[in-house]
């Protein structure tokens, strides 16, 4: 499927990450997400240089009937955040894994995205759920 | 239009203005620069607007209104007029005692009858609505551990089902919240709350009739079980209008709670407030209620403060909260009296009974189809967003064009696609025959025509609005718009 | 029965529906042990016609009648015209709830949207919300709110002025105290009646989130407040003011203090057209800047079109709402005060800016008049020298209790004793005048004092 590609890994709580080489690795939600959550109109974003360790929150996503935090899938320091959303959280509903990611990560350890769901184990996760 | 755009410069109610010099000796630095922007309207121009605006409302008074979790009963006009006594609006909240007998004498009477009804020795007006109460009745609870110096206690447990304002009152009072799920018939998971009770446990936040419309028959057990593990009851009144003067929140074994008397005691809504929310509660946590209190001593009556209550959880308000508000409840309670206020509880549950019967019948599909309906029952088109394409929140919608407010949508989350329906006893065989019909129409229209549900309301003001918009563009204060340049081309 | 509709057949027709035997039957979920025992509900007299209520609540009212009012200390008696709550009290506004089914409530909606406007306009601020319960607890609200907004600011103290109301500080206190935030009291100039800037020195506390500014302060003195405002900016803390809203239609507007205007605007709207009740039901404001607006607790309404691109009106910002966020609510308030906004929007709009100016202008001269007759007698003599806006603190050579009670054989509830709340002003009262007494309302009060 499309909306699952296959070059990310994913996590149980529906944020994508995808490897950008260096260490460095590029966080967002799912198209899975953003649909159960319909129009967004706010996002929370974490401070750049702020330490944090996978599972913890990171932010929130709004819409206007749900709120949800997202979570940061890894450890790591976080490099970057898209300002950009600020303005135009519908990014994330129009482009979830280009224009609408969320965040950066400098991996504390490389191999933790190892551990992350590929894409066929997310797919069989959201089929399950539904 | 809105009130600033019917307004025109300089356009005053000269009269309601008082005569004043425009001059004053304060220094230039304190004071005001510019004026405000407000409306410039003749006193007929306000009038005529608010009076057109309030035509644009459903209320109790022109519309079936059932709202579940709400209790929207009939508020009687006579409770409001007496209210409205002059001598009772103009006495000041801290006019000497002496020359508060009247108002003082039917707050102390007001807080007997509450007692009396909840099973409880204690009460405090004080809360000026139903989460103000939840946070007085948590506190005290905290207040109540801390006294004894049981500082571990940091959790609070909370049903899946409970109201939103339950998990957020608690945290306001320090605690992390516990989910407790809640089982397929609609009572709480025993095995779950045996997992989550421990020494940390502080206490369990509970509605009963729970929020789903049906009595928590295991509540005596929970509250010996809560009780043995150290932790404390709080019961959210919010549903106590299912049970007033049949079964008693102190006699079930809660240790404090809240009433919410804008719906029980038939205060009116206002618009969304004022509403009122006295806590009882039993003697283990009388210490910490919230002050001020009224007392009788020889006839005369005073008020409690801090100095005669200091474990107290303190002042929720500057005076003794929605004042006038509890007058409204002691009239009314004055007015149902004892035989009253069971009534209130008997036909209200008729009532639900009645209506939930109807809708099965009518194919309807009931969330708990094996409950009795307590004041108000769920029924969930979960197969309708498939079948049709049709949502609960366009039923809800279509329902305002058959002259009916719509019942709570999505709220219990629990329940997928489900409308809380809750008549009230003031409401008469016919108006409730006339929402029955409503909801077999609609129930024909998916089936046939469902764009008519999907594009509804088509007789309300306003056809559906985005709320998209209105969250991405906020506009929450009224700005006049530039006027627009005017370009003069030079030939 | 009582507000209850149903004829016998009525019940026995829904009985036969429902399939049950009686209505005690419905109730068969209940255990039996945990029923209501007979004679449980005894003390609770039987139920009264609308004609006997009415009889023994006016007698009631009747003890509460009294003269000529001077009390103030956080409620007001100002004019209301009569349309106010004529209007207000239509049934439609009456009796309506919450607007959830905005296309259903476009009347209180937009109502709403405009007393918004009205607010954040007299307090030039850029946002208002729909209202909280009262200005105590909306400045309970103020202070969580700006303690949550500072990412960057990590301290849980916040500055508080001496001369804030003490049952606005209680109020404050309970509220906030368990989580975790400490308020420090500035201790006031026993000469001045105000915070100034020795009062800072000895504050010994140099990060705190915020500052708490009274205008005018509870002993009816104005404060320096861009003097507070720029100190508390210069620290990187939030400004809260809280402000009387008739005043600001003569004093400057939170949205002006300092270099930048204060943060946070709040206070008791009571004195916008809401009758003194014994208290309540009143509403507190609470108005903010737009950098905050999503910290802002409350319902919010905003204007937007419908399908058709026509203008409506509709609850947002809702998932900050406890409904939706549950424990992770800005607040778990759920109901503003509608119906005493409803008033307040319709008292604005007839009195307009001009008549509000009028009304403070009107009871501001009352009070240097009340100032200037009051303390040519001898034994009577101000405590504060600080200017003041409609209330003033008076000491007596009596004992208070004396005064007061031959004020009250006159026909006069003379004000505030100052003890109750101050111990080391025993014979001080705290007077207050609005523009409903007249001159010889003043001289009465006077006369009164002389003779004693």
């Amino acid at each position: 499927m499309s909306e699952i590609p296959a070059d990310l890994k994913y996590t149980d709580s529906h944020e994508w990450v995808r490897d950008e080489g260096n260490g460095v690795c590029t966080v967002g939600i799912t198209f899975h997400a953003q649909h159960l959550l319909g129009d967004l109109v706010f996002v929370e974003l974490p401070d750049v240089k702020k330490a944090l360790t996978a599972g913890e929150e990171a932010g929130v996503v709004e819409s206007v009937k749900a709120a949800s935090d997202v979570y940061s899938p890894v450890t790591g320091t976080i490099t970057a955040i898209n300002e950009t959303l600020a303005s135009t959280p519908e990014l994330i509903n129009e482009d979830p894994y280009i224009d609408g990611w969320l965040f950066k990560v400098k991996l504390e350890d490389e191999d933790e995205l190892e551990s992350l769901l590929n894409a066929e184990e997310y797919a069989e996760k959201i089929t399950e759920e539904d | 239009m809105n009130i600033f755009e019917k307004s025109t410069p300089h356009r005053r109610a000269l009269m309601q203005a008082p005569r004043a010099s425009l001059k004053t000796a304060l220094p230039a630095a304190l004071l005001r620069q510019t004026p405000a922007q407000l409306p410039e309207v003749s006193e007929l121009q306000a009038v005529r607007h608010y009076t057109q605006l309030s035509q644009r409302n459903f209320s109790i008074d022109t519309h079936f209104y059932p709202l579940g979790s709400c209790t929207m009963k009939y508020n009687p006009r006579g409770v409001h007029k007496i209210a409205m006594l002059p001598d009772f609006l103009r006495r000041h909240p801290l006019a000497p005692l002496h020359e508060s007998q009247g108002i003082l004498q039917c707050l102390y009477e007001l807080q007997e009858i509450l007692k009396t009804v909840t099973g409880m020795s204690g009460v405090s007006l004080a809360p000026m609505a139903g989460a103000q109460g939840e946070f007085a009745g948590v506190a005290m609870i905290r207040a109540y551990h801390q006294a004894r110096g049981d500082f571990a206690r940091d959790e609070f447990l909370v049903p899946d089902a409970a109201h939103g304002t339950n998990p957020a009152s608690a945290v306001m009072c320090g605690y992390k919240v516990r989910e407790i799920p809640t089982k397929a018939d609609g009572d709480l998971d025993l095995n779950a709350l045996d997992a989550a009770l421990s020494s940390k446990t502080a206490g369990i936040m509970l509605t009963n009739p729970s929020t789903l419309g049906v009595f928590e028959k295991q509540i005596a057990l929970i509250a010996k079980k809560v009780h043995e593990a150290g932790g404390l009851l709080y019961y959210d009144g919010a549903n106590l209008n299912a049970i007033l003067g049949k079964v008693r929140p102190g006699d079930m074994g809660f240790d404090v709670m809240h009433l919410n008397l804008h719906k029980t005691f038939a205060t009116p809504h206002g618009g969304g407030g004022p509403g009122s929310g006295p806590v009882a509660c039993n003697d283990r946590l009388k210490p910490y209620l919230p002050v001020p209190i009224v007392d009788e001593k020889d006839g005369d009556y005073y008020l409690l403060d801090k100095s005669h209550l200091p474990h107290s959880m303190g002042r929720l308000s500057a005076f003794l909260g929605n004042t006038a508000i509890l007058l409204r409840a002691y009239i009314y309670s004055r007015i149902l009296g004892r035989e009253g206020m069971i009534r209130a509880a008997e036909f209200a549950t008729l009532n639900a009974n009645y209506l939930m019967h109807r809708l099965q019948k009518a194919g309807f599909e009931l969330a708990y189809p094996k409950r009795r309906a307590s004041h108000e029952f769920i029924i969930t088109l979960k197969t309708w967003p498939k079948q049709y394409g049709v949502s609960a929140m366009d039923v809800a919608k279509r329902l305002l064009d058959y002259g009916c407010h719509a019942p709570t949508t999505y709220f219990p989350l629990l329940v997928p696609e489900c409308l809380l329906i809750e008549p009230t006893e003031t409401e008469s065989k016919e108006a409730l025959d006339q929402f029955v019909e409503a909801m077999i129409a609609i129930q024909k229209e998916a089936k046939t025509s469902p764009d008519i549900i999907l594009n509804a309301p088509h007789t309300q003001p306003v056809r559906r609005l985005d709320d998209v918009k209105a969250a991405r563009q906020l506009d929450l204060v009224w700005r006049k718009a530039k006027p627009a340049e005017i370009h003069t081309e030079k030939v | 029965m009582p507000y209850i509709p149903h004829t016998d057949d009525d019940v026995n027709t829904l009985l036969e529906t429902i399939g049950a035997a009686n209505i005690e039957a419905l109730f068969d979920e209940i255990p039996a042990a945990l029923r209501v025992k007979a004679g449980s509900l005894e003390p609770i007299a039987a139920g009264m016609s609308e004609m006997e209520i009415t009889r023994l609540l006016s007698e009631r009212a009747a003890l509460d009648k009294r003269g000529v009012c001077f009390i103030g200390a956080g409620a007001y008696e100002h004019h209301i015209p009569a349309a106010v709550w004529e209007v207000a009290s239509r049934g439609e506004f009456l009796t309506a709830y919450t607007p959830y089914q905005a296309e259903a409530s476009q009347g209180t909606l937009q109502l709403l949207y405009e007393y918004q406007t009205m607010m954040a306009n007299l307090m030039g601020m850029e946002v208002s919300n729909a209202s909280l319960y009262d200005g105590a607890s909306a400045l309970a609200e103020a202070v969580l709110m700006a303690v949550r907004s500072q990412r960057h600011n990590a301290s849980r103290h916040v500055l508080c002025a001496g001369t804030l109301h003490p049952y606005y500080r209680e109020t404050v206190q309970s509220i906030v105290n368990a989580q975790g935030i400490q308020l420090i009291e500035i201790p006031f100039c026993k000469k001045a009646g105000t915070i100034t800037s020795d009062c800072l020195k000895s504050i010994g506390c140099d990060e705190f989130a915020a500052i708490l500014i009274p205008q005018p302060n509870f002993f009816g003195a104005i404060e320096d407040v861009d003097f507070l405002t720029r100190f508390a900016h210069a620290k990187g803390a939030l400004v809260i003011a809280l402000v009387n809203p008739i005043a600001m239609a003569l004093l400057k507007e939170p949205g002006q203090w300092g270099d930048t205007g204060a943060d946070i605007a709040c206070g008791s709207g009571q004195p916008l057209g809401i009758p003194l009740a014994s208290g309540g039901p009143y509403y507190g404001f609470l108005c903010c800047k737009q950098a905050l607006v999503r910290q802002l607790p409350g319902r919010l309404i905003g204007r937007t079109t419908d399908k058709d691109g026509k203008t409506g009106y509709a609850l947002t910002l809702q998932a900050r709402e406890q409904h939706i966020r549950r424990s992770k609510a800005t607040s778990n308030i759920c109901t503003n005060q509608g119906l005493a906004v409803t008033a307040s929007a319709i008292h604005m709009s007839i009195l307009g800016f001009d008549g509000l100016r009028n009304v403070a202008l009107a009871s501001h001269e009352h009070n240097q008049l009340l100032i200037k007759t009051l303390t040519a007698i001898p034994g009577v003599k101000r405590v504060f020298e600080t200017p003041t806006f409609h209330e003033v603190v008076l000491h007596f050579d009596k004992p208070i209790k004396t005064a007061l009670n031959a004020l009250s054989q006159a026909g006069v509830q003379g004000g505030f004793p100052l003890g109750n709340t101050h111990a080391e002003y025993e014979n001080c009262l705290l007077i207050c005048t609005t523009e409903m007494q007249t001159a010889g309302d003043i001289q009465h009060y006077a006369d009164v004092i002389s003779s004693l």
